[in-house]
Order: structure tokens, then sequence, then C-alpha cells
């Protein structure tokens, strides 16, 4: 196969795959008018969200510290140290906080949604649901997405916490900033939608791994290796939808 | 009843089934025979409703549910239950929660009634004590007798069985037969049993259909379908009386 037709054919398998993805996308939303399953979103938010909590943790923690360790002493140089505390907490807030938490979410929560659905589906269970007249979009994908787009917030707010504390230790106990300094700039220079603004870009982020997680799960070639495959394919797709969505979400939110 | 007219299914350009034209009488069970890859278990998928075909009609009683959306299917659907090849129980659920399942989801019942039912069902396949088993902790003919339970629960009119006997060895594979049998003359089920195994089909149904290369090339009685002199199905007999 030569260069072209081996780029028109990635191209064309590009468009057919968003295009599979918009109608998964849809007929989601239109199972979303049903009563929702409750018992599944709860399971779902504790089986994704609690088991990304230490990751999330890890993941903040050392990123606060880093990057406070980065523009400490910068700001110290130029005597901001009194916006230390605000600089951090708006950059975790804003941008880091969801997007680090989207990129766990994308390889721990996606991987794990797109390895339970391409088993299902291997092992004809999602054939079963359908014969027992239950639809499949219905019962495995509405919950995983509900779920997703309030889990991930809220693993942003509790990785923002922790990523804002991962930045005092650094500047009280390294850089010598009072601690006083560093909470009472946060208050200055924060504003309740540097949180909430990306709490709601983390809902996105949520609601496109859980339907990328589904869509290359309900896909997956037969056999042991698409499963891996399915999997990879989530985590790539998701990452660069999370960093493309990320840079449309600023572009309107902020 | 359940009339297959003139059904083709092609997949991407490649026939798989080939003018398909058969009756299934309501309370008969009907076993459909053939190789690997002769496509009767394209034409079970077919009946069930989890694949379209190409072209053809497909009807239960006086619905076409080869034209229904899935709505609709769905609707026919709990009037049928379906025996998968590998079981098929979710691997989440207890054996108790996958017997259950149909019931939550369609019926409106108490849940000492749902346990009931669950209970009764189980022992009808000859398993007791399992309930909160995991389908991961149980044998293969285990896993096909709650696979049955779970087909039975909602109290089908027709049930489905594809490869029952696959995976199974010779003592395994006749207790299951017994048991499609004894299940059937216990609900006046119609039964649609696909397999590779002769000896299950002779042991098992009224009529014997067979399927070589997307083709039905005969569907007689169990008897008479042994005297039929075509060579393709001599062979499947040879197999049989090789392997005794």
């Amino acid at each position: 196969m030569g260069f072209l037709e081996r780029l028109g054919s990635f191209v064309v398998g590009g468009f057919a795959n968003f295009g599979r993805v918009v109608l998964l996308y849809s007929e989601t939303m239109r199972q979303l008018g049903h009563k929702p399953r409750l018992r599944h979103i709860v399971a779902q938010m504790s089986h994704l969200g609690v088991d990304s909590l230490a990751i999330v943790s890890l993941t903040l923690l050392f990123t606060g510290i880093v990057l406070t360790l980065q523009v400490g002493h910068e700001f110290v140089r130029f005597g901001a140290q009194s916006t230390i505390g605000g600089v951090i907490a708006i950059a975790i807030g804003r941008e880091l906080g969801p997007v680090l938490v989207g990129v766990v979410c994308a390889g721990r929560v996606g991987s794990a949604i797109t390895a339970e659905i391409s088993t299902m589906k291997v092992t004809e269970q999602i054939d079963a649901l359908r014969v027992m007249a239950v639809n499949p979009v219905d019962y495995l994908i509405v919950p995983r997405m509900i779920a997703c787009m309030l889990v991930v917030p809220l693993l942003t707010v509790f990785g923002d916490l922790v990523g804002v504390f991962g930045g005092w230790i650094v500047a009280v106990f390294y850089t010598g900033i009072s601690s006083y300094l560093y909470t009472s700039s946060i208050d200055t220079f924060v504003d309740a939608f540097d949180l909430t603004g990306g709490m709601l870009k983390a809902m996105f982020f949520g609601n496109v791994i859980a339907v990328l997680g589904c869509y290359y799960g309900l896909n997956c070639p037969a056999g042991a290796e698409g499963v891996g495959k399915a999997t990879t394919r989530t985590v790539v797709s998701s990452i660069i939808a999370i960093f493309a969505l990320n840079a449309l979400l600023t572009f309107i939110l902020f | 009843m359940i009339k297959i007219i003139d059904v083709c299914k092609e997949f991407q350009g490649k026939a798989a089934l080939k003018h398909i034209n058969m009756t299934i009488e309501d309370g008969e069970t009907l076993a459909i025979i053939g190789g690997s890859g002769s496509g009767k278990s394209t034409l079970l998928r077919l009946l069930i409703g989890l694949i379209r075909p190409t072209s053809g009609e497909i009807w239960l009683d006086d619905q076409e549910i080869s034209a229904m959306d899935e709505k609709e299917l769905d609707k026919v659907r709990l009037r049928m239950g379906m025996v998968f090849q590998y079981s098929a129980l979710f691997d989440s659920m207890t054996v108790a929660e996958n017997v259950s399942f149909g019931l939550r989801e369609h019926r409106d019942y108490p849940e000492e009634k749902i346990q009931a039912i669950v209970r009764e069902k189980l022992n009808l396949v000859g398993l007791s004590g399992v309930e909160q088993m995991m389908p991961g902790e149980l044998s293969g003919g285990m896993k096909k007798r709650v696979s049955l339970a779970r087909a039975i629960a909602i109290e089908p009119a027709i049930i489905f069985y594809d490869e029952p006997s696959s995976g199974l060895d010779p003592l395994m594979t006749a207790k299951i037969d017994e048991l499609i049998v004894d299940t059937q003359k216990a609900l006046k089920v119609t039964s649609v049993v696909v397999t590779h195994d002769m000896a299950s089909a002779c042991r098992i149904a009224d009529r014997i259909a067979m399927i070589y290369e997307g083709e039905l090339i005969a569907i007689d009685s169990a008897s008479h379908f042994q005297e039929n002199p075509d060579p393709r199905i001599q062979a499947f007999f040879h197999t049989l009386r090789t392997t005794k």
C-alpha cells in the first residue's frame, strides 16, 4: 500500500471512528432521559473514584511541590513572595488540577472501563444483556458517564487542595515564606470561579473519558490482544481529547 | 411458530447464509447442526435479533422480527431465553443475581418472590446451595446450568441454545442433553439448539436441520434424518459411529 493510500485510509478511519463516537454519544444522551440506575451510579463512583484518590493525591502533591520549587525563589528574588500562594492556587485550580486529574483518570478510569466492557463483549455478556431486553448503553454507559462526570470534578477539588498543600510545604519549609503570607495570598488572588471553572472542565473531561472508554470497549477486536489494544486506544485518545478540550474550554471560560 | 423466509446474510460481501427457508413449530425441539463456520450460530443470532438479515424475513407468530427496531425487539425478547456457548454469565454478579437479573429488570416482584423463583429455577437445573457463588467458582457444566436457569427465570416461550455441549466432557454433555429434554417437557417451550454434536442432536431433537456452507441442505425428523443418503450428512453420522 502506497503512502497516499495509507494516509487516506488513516484519515477515513479517523473520521469513521469519530462518527461512531458521536452516534454512541447521541444514543447515550437519549438513554439519559430514562430512570437513572442510582445503585449502579454510586457503585461506579465508588469503584472508579475512590480507587483513584491515592494516585490523584500523589500526582497533585508532587506537582504542587515542583511548581513551588520552580517559581518560589524567582518570586522571592523579585520581591513578589506575597503572591506565591495565589499564583500556585490559580495555576492548580484552573489548569494543572483538572488537566492532571483528567490525564490520571484517563489512565486509571478510562482503561478500567474499557477493560471491563471489552471483556464483557468478548465473553458475550453484552449479547446476553441484549437478549434479556436490556439496552447495553442504558445499563453500562449511562451510569459510567454520570459517575465520571461527578467523580472527576470531585477528585479535582481534592487534588487542588493537595496540590496547594504541596506548594505550602515547599513555600514554608524550603523557600522560607510565612504560612500566613502563603494562605492570605490565596485569599487575595483566588476567586470562586478559579475552582468552579476547573471543576467544569473536569466534568467535561469525565464525560469524554467515560464515552471513549465505553466506545473502545464496545468496539474492541476479538481476543485477549484486542482487549489490550482497546485499552491503549482509550488512554491515548482520551489524553489527546482532554488536551484539545482543555484548550477550547480555557478559551471559553477564562 | 417461527418462520424463516428466504433469509440471506452476508458479512463484508461474503455469504454466511444463503436462502434459508424453514418453520419451527410451537413446542418442538429443533437441532441445527453443521460444521464449524457453516453459519448455524449466525442463524441463531438472526433468530434472536442480535444481527439483521441481508435479505429475507423472519416471523415470530404474526410479527416480523427482522423488520423491528431494537425497542420493538426488546418486547419480543421477553418471550425468549438464550443459553450461550460459554454461558455468558455476568462475572461481577453472584449466581443468584445472574438468575434474578431478568426478573429485576422486567418484573415488579417483591424480593421474597424473586428469591423463591431463583431457588426454584436452580433446583430445576439440578443446582442448590450455589446462590452466593461467583461464576468464576463454577465448573463448565455448572455454568451452563446457571445459564439455563437464568434463561428460564422469566418463563420464556422459546429457548435458544448455542452449542450447549461445547467444552464439556461426554458425561456432562449427556446430563445437559437430559436437562434440555426435561426443561422442554416441564415448561412446554419451543427449543432451538445449535450444535455440531450429532449424538446430542439425536438425543434431544424432534427434528434436525443441517446447514452446510451457509445452505440448509436437510430438515427432517431425528429418526429419518439418519437415513438421508446425502454424503455430507452421512459424513457427520460416520464421525459419530467412529467415535462410539
